[in-house]
């Protein structure tokens, strides 16, 4: 397990828009830099960033070696209803991680 | 009989008057792009809280079984750690000498908590004293007038203002004489250490004072001091006094 750090209205009036911004701790290595012994550091990035919302896909992203370390990612969505958003990313190495956090629709 | 006396009297004026006065001290911060400044001021965006959740998860973990945690001992760190690291460097009765934040922490550990000191630069190590430095947010820097402190705080001065590298520069001459000019199309800040443990973009990661220090060696080709040595910590200490009331703003983000 990672940090990461979500930032997300706990509670919201349907219909209303909401922002999320996500931060997690990666270091994003590109596979392309030599480490201090000179042998090309192997590639450890996060690939594929997925969001739901009480189930249901709603956001996603793809990620590439140029991506700065401990990415960001922010949007927009429409709080329709009560329940949970649950954030995962995906990288190499087998990493996966999720992270859920809970909406009052009112 | 005049001169040895006037020459004795403008030493110590000079040596003073390159201190830059409070009223135009100005952090790092405000030498950065609209853009960086946004990414240091809310928390969402600091890369540099992640750090601080690292430290916050560690402050309430105990390294082992018999071992207490650091909030077995200090409690909540909001409460005990406010305004601790506007002090450091400060004196340690133990070793008697000066020591930084993070020589503190490991201090701590080796002799609380049985545990070997964790390794300069490491995560955790960062992260405590980002998670630390994060509860005096705001508050003045106030070195502390401790008499033990003076020696070492005025080889620090010494230090600053001596040039080394193959490029013989002294701190002095870029960030008290030249400070607001550009250096490769940088601008030179003031040098004060009100942020760290910073998130420097350059480093795509989490980065202590004597990082930065050493950075600055490598920058004018010198050979820099070993991470905990003595003169970087007397460096860190005449830095500490030189941006005395100014606000702390760990953690900082830099370009």
């Amino acid at each position: 397990m990672v940090r990461a750090l979500i930032n997300c209205p706990k509670t919201a009036k349907k219909g209303e828009i909401v922002e999320i911004k996500t931060m997690i701790s990666h270091v994003m290595e590109t596979g392309y830099r030599p480490g201090a012994d000179g042998k090309v550091v192997p590639r450890d990035i996060l690939r594929r960033f997925t969001v739901r919302y009480a189930g249901e896909e709603i956001f996603s992203a793809d990620l590439y070696p140029a991506t700065a370390a401990n990415p960001f990612i922010s949007f927009h969505t429409v709080a329709t209803q009560s329940g949970t958003f649950s954030f995962t990313w995906d990288g190499d190495n087998g990493f996966t991680q999720t992270e859920t956090v809970a909406i009052i629709v009112t | 009989m005049i001169r040895p006396i006037l020459l004795a009297l403008l030493i110590p004026v000079a040596a003073l008057a390159a201190d830059i006065p409070l009223a135009e001290r100005r952090s790092g911060y405000d030498f950065m792009s609209a853009g960086t400044q946004e990414m240091q001021r809310e928390d969402a965006l600091n890369p540099g809280m992640l750090w601080v959740a690292e430290g916050e998860a560690l402050w309430s973990e105990a390294p082992s079984a018999s071992a207490k945690s650091c909030a077995g001992c200090h409690g909540d760190a909001a409460a005990s750690m406010r305004g601790v690291a506007t002090r450091y460097p400060a004196f340690d009765d133990r070793t008697q000498k000066p020591v930084d934040l993070s020589q503190r922490i490991n201090a701590c550990r080796e002799t609380h908590q049985q545990q070997p000191g964790y390794p300069a630069e490491s995560r955790p190590l960062l992260g405590l004293a980002a998670y630390i430095g994060f509860q005096s947010r705001g508050l003045r820097v106030t070195p502390p007038d401790d008499p033990r402190l003076r020696e070492a705080r005025a080889r620090g001065q010494a230090l600053f203002s001596t040039p080394m590298g193959q490029l013989s520069f002294s701190c002095a001459q870029c960030h008290d004489d030249n400070w607001g000019k550009k250096l490769a199309g940088s601008p030179i800040p003031q040098a004060h250490p009100t942020g760290y443990p910073i998130y420097r973009l350059e480093w795509q990661s989490m980065g202590s004072l004597q990082r930065r220090l050493r950075n600055c060696m490598t920058g004018v080709r010198a050979e820099p001091f070993s991470y905990g040595a003595t003169e970087l910590v007397e460096l860190e200490l005449y830095l500490n006094g030189r941006a005395a009331g100014m606000a702390v703003e760990t953690p900082g983000v830099r370009p």
